[in-house]
């Protein structure tokens, strides 16, 4: 639900039900609530009984690339002799993402069944959740949570009588966005600098501590227990009859939006609408200008692009972005894009673990170049330049990092090239001083 | 309020934003050792969680953090002996991660999100506001009563709730510059 709003009569909370309800936290209101029923069930059926539920629901990876949860699992082979691992992303740290706070704040033992049952899916006897050190209030709900299930018997040697070892633990990062990449997550939680691995091999050969390990984010696993409970079909058919997309997705929507806050939608939903009426359209007195609608890391939409989209994996892509992370960062028109740009690129230098030159450099020109133009101080072949890096930096480096710099870059350049030409040809920036909700055909003209 | 852009090339990024060190520095002989104990006794139990003691690592350090409120360079080694590492090793680590203070901070540790879905919704009015309601003035500074260090930080994952600041453990949300003065005041 639009948390903190009330729910939207058009939203489908299935994950974001009990957000706001205090009562939810605890493992008592919690199994009044239909809680560890799922884990329950998994712990009778085979891991690969389990995988195949996960497959037929359709279920994809909410924490960024949407690849699908079953298949992934089905890479991994209980019974090889070897120990395999899970690791929960909760690192959440993808600009304009803000719904795995909310899951673990709200209902941790969400999360933690969820671990439990993805472990036990991909013979892995221990899960870590690995959340970011900022997160001071998950990781005590979190914490919380674990101990609670501990002491029922939930988890551990025995997990609810079932004879199979279940362990949970919780691990506090300490501030490091490419933590939240796979297998620097795993550097890190290796007690490493959290520099992101060379792959192939992949996770599911060699992963964490050199084990075959799984990864996946905090609203993936937590739809898990829900798939379980009401079966594949159902979970199937929360979609608009795009069978590749399915389920219902946690958007996480900031900026400049009248109603800001997590809203869970099934998917296929349509965007327009999405925005006007369930987060209240811009702020008063404004217009969007532009949307960025799954994170810091995708291309940035025209409003009229965003109008026209389908929110789901394929919907996003056929309006030139991602769905990525759910993140909707919201644009309006007193806001200068080339700031905020300049702005992005400063964060991805700033989070660059600089083992690529591609990214290091990259990261760092980009930002200087963008903050030259944005000062006033820009020339034409500046554009030229950025997008010279930008192609640079595209599909060479180790992790996607760098490309995601570039992105903001090349997308805000095509679409809003009409204000990095304002700010070179009149060598300032036309935002500068400009009154709010003047617009950009008021800031660019004048 | 970002950084302010330099000439010396790409390094500056991070060279910038990282604070000023402090010039308080601790003699190893006064050094006193923080896992005996309680804390001992709390990383034990940590070890058991990992097939590695390497992996206990970023625990350890955060139990040093919240025992001396920073991680001293014979902290580290003392974290070097305790997990059988080298302390080149986890001075490497410490490094890499920006929660870790490698030097004293004011007693409130302002950390406050100025990227893109919170800079557009007022952040940077926010920053302005506390620098010069703590009386800290500049960003990684700490201000003359030893009371605040400021620091703007990258995306706090509460950016529906612009702008989130931390004021050490605690998230404060939805922050308008009007309302620093107040928020500061009530710190005791
Ligand atoms: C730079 C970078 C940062 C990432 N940050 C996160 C993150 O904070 N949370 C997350 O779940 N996935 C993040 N990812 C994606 C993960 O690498 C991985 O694909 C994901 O956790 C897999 O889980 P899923 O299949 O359930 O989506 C990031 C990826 C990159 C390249
Ligand atoms: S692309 Fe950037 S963040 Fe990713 S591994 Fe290379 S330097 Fe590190
Ligand atoms: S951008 Fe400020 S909390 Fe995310």
């Amino acid at each position: 639900m639009g948390f903190p709003h009330r729910s939207h009569p058009r939203e489908t909370p299935v994950l974001s039900q009990h957000f706001g309800d205090p009562d939810a936290r605890s493992l008592a209101g919690w199994r009044q609530r239909g809680g560890y029923r799922a884990l329950e069930q998994a712990l009778t059926m085979e891991p690969a009984a389990i995988v195949g539920i996960v497959k037929e629901s359709g279920l994809r990876g909410r924490g960024g690339a949407g690849f699908p949860t079953g298949l992934k699992w089905s890479f991994m082979k209980p019974g090889d002799g070897k120990p395999h691992y899970l690791c929960c992303n909760a690192d959440e740290s993808e600009p304009g993402t803000f719904k795995d706070r909310e899951i673990m704040r709200w209902t941790p033992h969400a999360l933690v069944e969820g671990c439990a049952i993805g472990a036990y899916a991909i013979g892995a006897e221990t899960a870590y959740v690995y959340i970011r050190g900022e997160f001071t209030e998950p990781l005590q709900r979190m914490t919380d949570a674990v101990r609670e299930a501990y002491a029922e018997g939930i988890l551990g040697p025995n997990a609810l009588g079932s004879g199979k070892r279940v362990d949970v633990y919780v691990h506090k990062g300490a501030g490091a966005y490419i933590c939240g990449e796979e297998t620097a997550l795993m550097n890190s939680l290796e007690g490493r600098r959290g520099n992101p691995r060379i792959k192939p091999p992949f996770p599911a050969v060699a992963g964490l501590f050199g084990k075959p390990t799984t990864i996946n984010n905090v609203e993936t696993l937590a739809a898990v227990p829900h798939i379980i409970n009401n079966g594949a079909e159902w979970y199937k058919a929360m979609c608009q009859g795009n069978p590749k997309s399915t389920g219902t997705k946690l958007y996480s929507v900031c900026g400049n939006i009248a109603r800001p806050g997590n809203y869970e939608v099934v998917m296929g939903f349509p965007f327009k609408d999405f925005l006007y009426d369930l987060c209240g359209g811009p702020p008063p007195g404004r217009r969007f200008k532009a949307i960025i609608p799954g994170g810091s890391s995708v291309p940035i939409q025209t409003i009229a692009e965003a109008e026209a989209t389908v929110m789901d994996y394929e919907g996003f892509v056929a309006e030139g972005t991602m769905l990525g992370s759910g993140g909707v960062i919201c644009i309006d028109d007193a806001q200068c894009m080339v700031k905020q740009i300049a702005r992005l690129a400063r964060f991805y230098a700033h989070e660059s673990c600089a083992q690529c030159t591609q990214c290091r450099e990259g990261t760092a020109w980009t930002t200087k170049i963008m903050e030259r133009i944005e000062a006033g101080q820009g020339t034409r072949e500046d554009l030229d330049t950025l997008l010279e890096i930008a192609d640079n930096m595209t599909g060479k480096t180790i992790c996607v990092l760098s490309d995601s710099c570039a992105v903001p870059v090349v997308s805000g350049i095509q679409k809003f090239r009409d204000e990095f030409e304002a700010h070179i040809t009149q060598q300032r920036c036309p935002f500068r001083g400009a009154a709010a909700g003047g617009g950009v055909a008021t800031a660019v003209a004048a | 309020m970002s950084a302010p852009p330099t000439d010396s090339g790409s390094s500056s990024l991070t060279e910038l934003e990282r604070a000023p060190r402090s010039d308080a520095h601790m003699r190893a002989e006064d050094y006193q050792p923080v896992f005996t104990g309680p804390a001992r006794a709390e990383l034990n139990e940590l070890l058991t969680h990992y097939p590695t003691k390497m992996a206990a690592l970023l625990p350890a350090l955060w139990i040093v953090q919240r025992e001396r409120g920073w991680v001293s360079e014979p902290a580290m080694a003392e974290v070097a002996a305790v997990l059988g590492l080298t302390p080149a090793y986890v001075k490497g680590v410490v490094t890499f991660y920006t929660m870790y203070h490698q030097h004293p901070v004011g007693k409130y540790f302002v950390q406050v999100c100025t990227t893109s879905p919170c800079n557009v919704c007022g952040a940077e009015d926010v920053v302005r506001a506390i620098l010069k309601h703590s009386g800290a003035g500049e960003l990684g500074v700490t201000s003359g009563d030893g009371r605040f260090t400021v620091i703007e930080v990258e995306c706090l994952g509460a950016c529906g709730f612009a702008t989130p600041v931390m004021i050490n453990e605690d998230f404060i949300e939805s922050v308008s510059a009007e309302r620093v003065p107040e928020i500061l005041d009530s710190l005791p």
